[in-house]
């Protein structure tokens, strides 16, 4: 039997976007949240990127915008998560050397850690120096220096 | 102590939609713009000495500070580029070293923001025509002596024109606050996540400084 297919009826009423602008809205703001915590996760680190650019506001934006506003907002959160724990991996490797040198100090010799490599600010660094120059180096002498913060503004 | 009236203003249905809780509470505030008196800067000095770097990284996670930062960004600011009121006091803060006094308006607005978080202006209230509230802006508008408006943006006007992009830091040259003025409109824009308190304490601290 041939069944007749009826015409595509054209909606008489538009759809209601609110609902899906409130859930958006929120997600935006979940995002925002999430990204401002991760902001001061990071701080004093430097080298992390959290921009998303703004859409020409104030404004109202539309559906689609706020999809790709929140599409952004979850990517960079998502590239700031990964870097940030990569390079808290690496602080907590400087750390452990920090405390090999510090027990071992002829085994990492002229080794260097920055206060920057284990994510704290300020210039502070441990060094691993032979004891009175080179009547230590010849003797095995070696010792971590431990500076004492940044050098004067000239 | 103060008596305020404080005034909601109206809010534009499609706005309103989206964003239910955002509001424009205005109150009237007799006084006129004045130099600084000696306790104001004063004030701004102890109030500037609060503010380190740390206290200003972490900001951006504070109730309120975080309320308006969110709310910029649900309307396609950048607050990282574009900040919102509170972060360019502190921004400006750590530039100079310090609040720099200009008038007792201007640094009634600067304590005001800066304690609360919630961004606060002034109109002047013989050039206000009728209500106050927020709407988008329509086609041909302008900020007057400031810059023209696309349709949509954001603004804070009266019954007549837009007086005020949201969060913006100026006001239309023919509403806002100069020597000549005798009365004000203290203005304190409300969003989501901000207690009514807050914005009341922001309008009466204004008020309170400008009758210093």
């Amino acid at each position: 039997m041939l069944l007749q297919q009826a015409p595509p009826v054209a909606p008489r009423t538009l759809p209601d976007e609110r609902a899906a602008r409130r859930t958006l809205l929120g997600q935006v703001a979940r995002l925002e949240e999430e990204l401002a915590q991760l902001f001061c996760s990071i701080w004093p680190r430097k080298g992390f990127t959290l921009g998303v650019a703004g859409r020409g506001g104030p404004r109202l934006l539309s559906l689609a915008e706020l999809e790709e506003l929140r599409d952004d907002l979850a990517a960079c959160v998502a590239h700031a998560r990964k870097a940030l724990s990569d390079r808290t991996y690496s602080e907590e490797q400087y750390r452990r050397l920090i405390e090999e040198m510090l027990l071992d100090p002829a085994a990492y010799k002229w080794v260097r850690v920055a206060n920057e490599d284990i994510g704290e600010p300020g210039c502070k660094h441990w060094h691993v120096r032979p004891r009175w120059s080179f009547i230590g180096m010849l003797m095995g002498w070696w010792r971590v220096v431990i500076s004492s913060g940044c050098p004067l503004a000239a | 102590m103060i008596d305020l009236k404080l005034d909601e203003g109206w809010v534009e249905a499609e706005l309103a939609g989206d964003f239910p809780e955002l509001g424009l509470v205005h109150a009237p505030v007799d006084a006129k713009p004045r130099k600084t008196p000696r306790e104001v800067k004063q004030r701004l000095r102890a109030l500037a000495d609060r503010y380190t770097g740390g206290k200003v990284i972490h900001m951006r996670q504070d109730a309120v500070p975080w309320a308006y930062r969110v709310f910029s960004r649900q309307v396609g600011i950048d607050p990282d580029t574009d900040r919102t009121p509170v972060e360019r006091i502190a921004l400006e803060r750590l530039r100079h070293g310090g609040m720099e006094s200009h008038n007792l308006v201007d640094d009634a607005l600067t304590i005001a923001i800066a304690e609360t978080g919630v961004p606060v202006f002034a109109l002047d209230s013989d050039k206000v025509v009728g209500e106050l509230g927020l709407r988008q802006a329509r086609s041909g508008e302008e900020l007057a002596g400031v810059r023209p408006l696309s349709v949509g943006q954001l603004v804070a006007a009266d019954e007549l024109r837009p007086v005020a992009l949201l969060l913006g830091d100026e006001v239309a040259h023919d509403a806002g606050v100069t020597w000549g003025t005798r009365r004000m409109t203290l203005c304190a824009l409300r969003v989501k996540g901000v207690p009514p308190i807050s914005v009341e304490e922001a309008l009466w601290m204004a008020a309170e400084t400008l009758y210093t």
